[in-house]
């Protein structure tokens, strides 16, 4: 993919040009929680393009998994307005977001263990190959229909990763980084607007990251959708964000480009410590 | 590689499961034909039905939902006792035995599923032992009620009272009386009916398993939280699978009831849900073939430890906790292991000298 | 002023079930186990007291103390016998087997004493206290029970507050693993809590049928189910939960019965469970347990 040129959105995030004339797919105003006195996220803002591959970076215990938990209602905000493509999401249940447009994967993998691959994502088809539950009992047309369908979609988002001929496996068993790719298919199956990756590559090798990376890409370019990912490998995050915000403490520190991200100094001494500049260097 | 697992098929499963009912059934009707079934047998088959369709609609709780639930015999008693009214009523109507049956046990399941369905949306909100406990609690609350109802029919149809002997009724008659319960029942239960019962329950509950919903069910009882983020109503379906148990209790309820010619609310008690827990466990959670058979040796071990009359409920359960130890604890288990491959070593060596010789 | 006397009548059974309670919360806390058979171990502290006092013409005191001996040696041989191998187990499996425990001390008691009913005499006299000039009458029973519970309830929270087996205690129930590690003998830790439940359970045992004295193999289960339910309402492997547990479900189902119904007085006290459970899931004094996502 060639690279577009990025154009900056002063305060906001980044939206690549070509999402410049299009509603925002996520547009988040001053979002705030608080746990006890603790406010484990504050004043954050965000907006996110159509097809934009967005980063969200930070030391551990910043809170970035904790604005994919607010986004995703798994958390309830105390404060702040979310708009997905345009709507207000507020009050709306984990499921229902699922419906709207989020889907998301985790940063402790949470699989249906005890079930196939296959069935894993067919749970992900939930909502696209519907029938009634008794439909499904009796076993009308209608079932054999959409499950054959559901069959055909799972094993078609299971090739992205080409992992077609594990569609009989149990999913506990598959090694970690399988396991990892398997919660991104589940999530595309929900047919999402928006996809949250939290540390998708995080226990991959490099040769897997790398794999990913293309991946991930070719998922956004084929889809034609959001992405929205916590990493904190800087191979993977630099190489593929298009913007990138950085929290520390709940708070977003910077916003901007890969490169303007690189050389902002308050990321580096925040982030990376006072000898960060090298070593950020090394690892962008 | 060898790690993977493959899965059996589901559709396997669940034909070796029917085999297994439709083969006993067949033996059973050659035993009867023949003649060879004792009188104490005999009138356990309805009751074995009742427990194993009580046994698998537990087991659809307890082993696919993933929720414990200790007041099942509750759905039992609302199906046994809305199952008799319905009969009686029908008798009046002048139905046949076999349509009475019939009205009665779906009218069972339907008052079944109803209370499921209104205890569910309170309970299922709850996890682990809480949610246990509160389905204890409803099964004792079903108890205390259906101890303190009493219904009569007259030609002006039916009525109902709750606590008081007062139906004003001029003439007609009492079906359920409080605590004395239904006396006078027609019993209109067969063996047939119940083996029809038990394909119907096994058909519905592995039809919903290897459906949209049963993933579904599947999944959150995996991960609740992953399942709520791909779009799933989780609340909804866990709902639909205790409506659906509680639905089949109610049959089970109907159909044990029917069976007999007087029926006491007590009878449907914390014990029995027990009893039936024990069975699902037994078999293994999940398993329904194992609840069946489960079901079928606990019901009858009872009746052949007559033998030891007094010593047979302290034998119960005995072999109730070695059972237990045996199948759970590792050095057991592993004990038990290494003498059924010496039996089996045994046998094989005695074959092999047999070719020798 | 018999609403007074319903008040006080309700925190004596509560006292009771709370007794009860504490065996019930304190297993569960460390064993993360439902002992079912704690009901029954009640009936046999009453029986043992029962025939001290009756046939062997012993003090009431040292038949107390008889019955806690034996249900403490008990409760630590049921525990070794059928719960420790199954340490392992999953969950349901512990719990048919103490369902399985309780089937047989209800059976054995019913083979030794058999069910006929034995009419208990209380161990602390019959007699009452006049208050307001003979307007309410509470019985020494009553006064006793109340007295012993919050007694029990201070001792126990002293010896789980501030003795080294109490910190055990408290190490087990938090992560039985790390406990190991830094040097706590799990083991011996839960086989103490299981003799503290089991003498309780004793004394819970004498005092319900100090109150009411119909004694049968089956006298135990009822009571355990409600202490049960006591526990769990006030939030089960909490101590003051159990208590306070107890003590409402006393005053509630008293009172239910004496001004509601008392057919259906059971039926309410499960009733109030079920509603306190819904609007507060983990109990009155149970700590919510977050899952970390």
């Amino acid at each position: 993919m060639t690279k577009t040129n990025m154009v900056p959105v002063p305060s906001l995030g980044i939206i690549p040009e070509r999402d410049v004339n299009r509603m925002p797919i996520l547009d988040i105003h001053h979002l705030g929680i608080d746990f006890g006195g603790l406010h484990a996220v504050e004043d954050f803002n965000l907006v996110i393009g159509r097809t934009e591959i967005a980063g969200l970076i930070g030391p551990n215990g910043a809170g970035k998994t904790t604005v994919f938990n607010l986004l995703t209602n798994v958390y309830t905000p105390s404060r702040g307005v979310i708009l997905l493509d345009g709507v207000d999401i507020r009050g709306k249940k984990t499921w229902q977001l699922n419906e709207m447009g989020i889907a998301r994967t985790f940063q402790n993998i949470r699989l249906f263990n005890k079930l196939t691959v296959e069935d894993n994502v067919k749970v992900g088809l939930h909502n696209i190959c519907r029938y009634s539950t008794l439909e499904g009992v009796l076993r009308l047309p209608r079932y054999w229909k959409m499950e054959k369908e559901a069959h055909e979609k799972a094993m078609e988002l299971l090739s992205i990763f080409d992992m077609q001929h594990m569609a009989n496996y149990v999913a506990g068993s598959l090694p970690y980084g399988a396991q990892r790719r398997l919660e991104i298919v589940r999530a595309l199956a929900t047919n999402p607007k928006l996809l949250l990756l939290d540390e998708p590559a995080a226990g991959m090798n490099p040769s897997e990251t790398a794999e990913l990376m293309q991946n991930i890409r070719k998922i956004r370019d084929d889809f034609q959708i959001a992405i929205m990912l916590i990493e904190h490998d800087m191979n993977l995050v630099m190489g593929i964000c298009e913007g990138i915000a950085v929290l520390n403490y709940g708070k977003i520190i910077a916003k901007g480009t890969p490169d303007q991200i690189k050389a902002d100094p308050v990321v580096i001494e925040a982030y990376l410590g006072r000898q960060g500049e090298e070593s950020l260097h090394a690892e962008g | 590689m060898t790690k993977y697992k493959n899965l059996s098929s589901p559709t396997k499963n669940m034909v070796s499961t029917f085999a297994l009912v439709i083969g006993l059934f067949l033996i059973l009707q050659i035993l009867l034909l023949t003649g060879s079934v004792s009188s104490l047998v005999k009138g356990q088959l309805v009751p074995i039905c009742a427990y194993i369709v009580m046994a698998v609609s537990l087991n659809l709780t307890v082993g696919i939902l993933g929720e414990l639930s200790l007041g099942h015999a509750g759905f039992m008693s609302v199906g046994a006792f809305s199952g008799v009214v319905m009969s009686s009523v029908l008798k009046q109507a002048g139905a046949s035995d076999g349509l009475r049956l019939f009205v009665s046990i779906l009218t069972g399941c339907v008052f079944g599923a109803i209370v499921g369905f209104l205890i569910g949306i309170p309970v299922l909100r709850l996890k682990g032992d809480y949610l246990a406990i509160v389905t204890l609690a409803f099964g004792e609350i079903i108890k205390s009620i259906m101890n303190n109802l009493y219904i009569g029919l007259d030609a002006s149809g039916l009525h109902v009272n709750m606590l008081k002997d007062n139906l004003n009724m001029t003439d007609g008659r009492v079906i359920i009386s409080g605590p004395m319960g239904v006396s006078g029942n027609d019993k209109l239960s067969t063996f047939f009916a119940g083996f029809l019962l038990i394909l119907f329950c096994l058909f519905v509950i592995f039809n919903f398993v290897d459906s949209r919903a049963g993933r579904a069910v599947a999944a959150q009882r995996d991960n609740y939280i992953a399942t709520e983020s791909v779009g799933i109503n989780v609340t909804k379906y866990k709902l639909t699978a205790f409506t659906i148990s509680a639905g089949m209790a109610g049959m089970a309820g109907t159909l044990f009831a029917l069976n007999y010619s007087t029926v006491v609310a007590s009878k449907f008690d914390f014990n029995t849900s027990i009893l039936v827990l024990v069975f699902v466990v037994l078999g293994g959670l999940g398993n329904m073939k194992g609840s069946i058979l489960a079901a079928i040796v606990l019901t009858l071990l009872p009746e052949l430890l007559r033998a030891f009359s007094t010593y047979r409920m302290l034998l119960y359960a005995i072999v109730l906790i070695l059972i237990m130890l045996i199948t759970n604890n590792p050095e057991m288990k592993h004990v038990v292991d290494t003498v059924l491959s010496r039996i089996k070593g045994l046998f094989r060596r005695r074959k092999g000298g047999a070719v020798n010789d | 002023m018999s609403f007074l006397s319903y008040l006080i009548n309700g925190i004596s059974l509560g006292s009771i079930y709370a007794i009860i309670a504490l065996g019930y919360t304190m297993v569960y806390g460390i064993a993360k186990m439902l002992n079912f058979a704690h009901g029954d171990v009640i009936m046999v502290g009453a029986y043992v007291c029962f025939f001290a006092v009756t046939r062997f013409s012993l003090p009431p005191v040292v038949g107390v103390l008889l019955a806690m001996v034996v249900c403490t040696l008990l409760g630590m041989l049921i525990e070794r016998l059928a719960y420790k191998p199954l340490r392992s187990a999953p969950s349901l499996a512990v719990l048919i087997t103490a369902i399985g425990m309780s089937y047989f001390l209800q059976n054995s008691a019913q083979l030794l004493w058999t069910s006929n009913p034995k009419v208990f005499s209380s161990v602390v006299g019959n007699g009452a206290l006049k208050l307001f000039d003979g307007q309410l009458s509470i019985s020494y029973v009553t006064i006793v029970t109340i007295i012993i519970c919050f007694a029990i309830i201070a001792l126990l929270l002293f010896i789980v507050q501030n003795t080294k087996m109490g910190k055990a205690m408290r190490a087990c129930s938090e992560d039985k693993g790390a406990a190991m590690l830094m040097g706590i003998n799990v083991n011996t830790t839960i086989s103490f809590t299981f003799a503290i439940g089991s003498a309780l359970a004793a004394i819970a045992g004498v005092l319900l049928c100090s109150a009411y004295p119909t004694l049968m193999p089956t006298t135990g289960s009822l009571p355990g189910i409600k202490a049960f339910t006591a526990a769990v309402f006030g939030g089960i492997g909490s101590i003051p939960g159990a208590f306070l547990g107890g003590i409402l479900l006393g005053v509630i189902e008293i009172f239910a019965k004496a001004y509601i119904s008392t057919q259906l007085s059971d039926a309410i006290v499960f009733a109030v469970l079920i509603l306190v459970l819904v609007i507060k899931p983990t109990g009155l004094l149970g700590h919510e347990i977050h899952e970390k996502v």
